[in-house]
């Protein structure tokens, strides 16, 4: 049978990120894909090397608008491990980094768990899931000041502490969640339609998770249980108890359930750290980074957020290096889609959750002009986002 | 095998080829090799110990390039760095894709922004630069210029 491609992206209106597929086909069935990505790098790399170390944490923080917060807390933990011993972070500062890491895997989940619905048709679970995903953006609001791009992380501690007198109303939201996530859980995984659907679609066995090093919730749906949380325990996740959640399948379904059944123990995470939480300092103060390098690295709500700094002994680093999760997960589309059906190649795309924005990290060029140059400085695009305001008012005035 | 059994059975097997070894601290420790026994050292941790390869940055240092491998033990809860140092005007050294599927994309990003030569790599084209970038330009090289001439390039010293 001749063979077809099938082109995806790189730009389409019901894609949420420019990515380009290729998907080879004969009649229905995927013989092969390729993926090319850079389609949104944007040089954070190089931008960080002329930023200072406090300056490094809100660039990176900008890496992505969903994991705002893995890239910082990286970050800070990769600069924490250059200092060694001369930088001890206080109690009160790990437990309120675990509670805003663990928050924003609960949205992230939540996120991811409204858009798999969104891909199969099943637009209740969608509506449901991002309503409830409000809550979480409300509490953050309250605690950190904004729904999205946090700040709170700095190197030796947070920005920010919380306010006593919030922390009773937002467990209680909290608990309210609870019983939403159960009832989305029975949804999804007492729904024979679903079963039907996702189970042994786009299986990644546990082999292929090794030989991509893949990572998060990926790799735990294949039956590897790996958590940088409790395989190398930071910020406050030693002191409460949770389990790590592991499936076996390593089809979409056991993927779904994975993060359904993780965003039950952020919550009570969340709510455990809120009750132990100890008085006293948020931050240690930090005056020089000295000559070194350091590795920091943190599960973010895709796997593995894994940060390199070296310094030395200026005010900026001298090399950042910057890995996603998705950067290791994405690869591993070949093995899943291959031998599926043309329908089921969205799903099982989105089902590692890819999030582009983080796989790639320049600037915009000219490409008619050759010559490499920026196109658009800060104070243009501030320049273009003011026009765009006046005609808009313009517009409304004139009506 | 204990944190201490792998570093010595590490040190015994590469004695020829580590030029350099720091214990950094209980959970990382780097090690500095012989470019050209890259693909034995990741062959042994990868398959032998069954480490997960983490990811490799490649970093101008202006005298040499160097390119660290990551690799993480969960079970010992231990980050191994593999330092190899390559010569500036020619980098070149063994691709290690044919061993480990999932360092094909970084190892294709290393060439295209700081061009380093993977030698036996199966696919080494461009990852993230457009296809009109001119060859040659390499931008995460120390000596890259021409960026954003409006940028405060001074180290801060």
């Amino acid at each position: 049978m001749a063979k077809t491609i099938i082109p995806i992206g790189p730009y389409h209106p019901l894609q949420e990120e420019p990515e380009f597929f290729q998907l080879v086909v004969e009649g229905e069935k995927i013989v092969d894909a390729i993926a090319n990505i850079g389609y949104n790098h944007r040089g954070i790399e190089k931008l960080s090397e002329l930023k200072t170390f406090d300056q490094v944490a809100f660039v990176v923080e900008r890496i992505c608008g969903i994991c705002s917060t893995s890239h910082p807390l990286a970050y800070v933990r990769a600069v924490e491990d250059i200092l060694g011993n001369d930088c001890v972070v206080p109690e009160r500062a790990n437990y309120i980094r675990t509670i805003i890491a663990e928050l924003e895997r609960i949205h992230s989940h939540l996120l991811w768990i409204g858009l798999a619905g969104h891909f199969l048709g099943y637009n209740t679970v969608y509506m449901w899931a991002w309503k409830e995903r409000e809550t979480v953006l409300d509490i953050f609001e309250e605690l950190s000041g904004n729904r999205n791009n946090y700040a709170m992380m700095r190197v030796g501690g947070v920005r920010r502490d919380f306010e006593e007198k919030s922390l009773a109303g937002v467990i209680t939201r909290l608990n309210k969640l609870i019983d939403f996530v159960q009832m989305i859980k029975k949804a999804v995984l007492d729904d024979p339609v679903l079963h039907a659907r996702l189970k042994g679609v786009g299986v990644l066995t546990k082999q292929d998770c090794i030989d991509y090093c893949a990572l998060g919730p990926t790799a735990r749906a294949s039956g590897i249980a790996n958590d940088v949380r409790k395989d190398d325990p930071y910020a406050a996740y030693d002191k409460v108890k949770w389990n790590v959640i592991t499936q076996i399948e390593g089809d979409v379904f056991a993927k779904a359930v994975v993060r359904i059944l993780e965003t039950l123990e952020s919550i009570n995470i969340v709510i455990e750290c809120m009750q132990k939480m100890p008085k006293g300092p948020i931050y240690d103060n930090v005056k020089d980074i000295p000559c070194g390098e350091g590795i920091g690295h943190i599960e973010a709500p895709r796997g593995e957020c894994f940060h390199y700094v070296r310094s030395d002994g200026t005010n900026r680093p001298v090399r950042h290096k910057v890995r996603a999760p998705t950067y290791m997960n994405l690869p591993t589309y070949k093995e899943a889609l291959i031998g599926e059906t043309i329908s089921d190649a969205t799903i099982i795309l989105a089902a590692i959750d890819p999030c582009y924005c983080c796989t790639e990290r320049v600037t915009v060029i000219d490409a008619n002009n050759k010559k490499n140059k920026t196109v658009y400085s800060q104070q243009d695009l501030i320049k273009l986002s003011q026009r765009k305001t006046e005609q808009i008012r313009a517009k409304l005035g004139a009506r | 095998m204990n944190r201490e059994e792998l570093l010595k059975s590490i040190k015994i097997k590469f004695k020829q080829s580590i030029k350099d070894f720091l214990d950094k601290s209980e959970t990382r420790v780097y090690f500095e090799i012989d470019p050209k026994d890259i693909k034995e050292l990741t062959e042994y941790l990868f398959m032998d110990i069954g480490a997960r390869f983490n990811i490799a940055s490649g970093i101008d240092t202006r005298f040499n390039i160097e390119i660290i491998y990551h690799f993480t033990i969960e079970r010992l809860n231990l980050i191994i760095s593999i330092r190899v140092k390559l010569d500036r005007d020619k980098p070149k050294v063994d691709s290690i894709t044919p061993l480990i599927k999932g360092a094909e994309w970084i190892e294709r990003e290393i060439h295209e922004l700081i061009g380093v030569d993977f030698t036996g790599h199966p696919n080494l084209k461009r990852l993230l630069l457009s296809d009109d970038w001119p060859e040659g330009v390499y931008p995460l090289r120390a000596d890259y210029k021409e960026w954003d001439k409006g940028a405060i390039r001074d180290r801060g010293v």
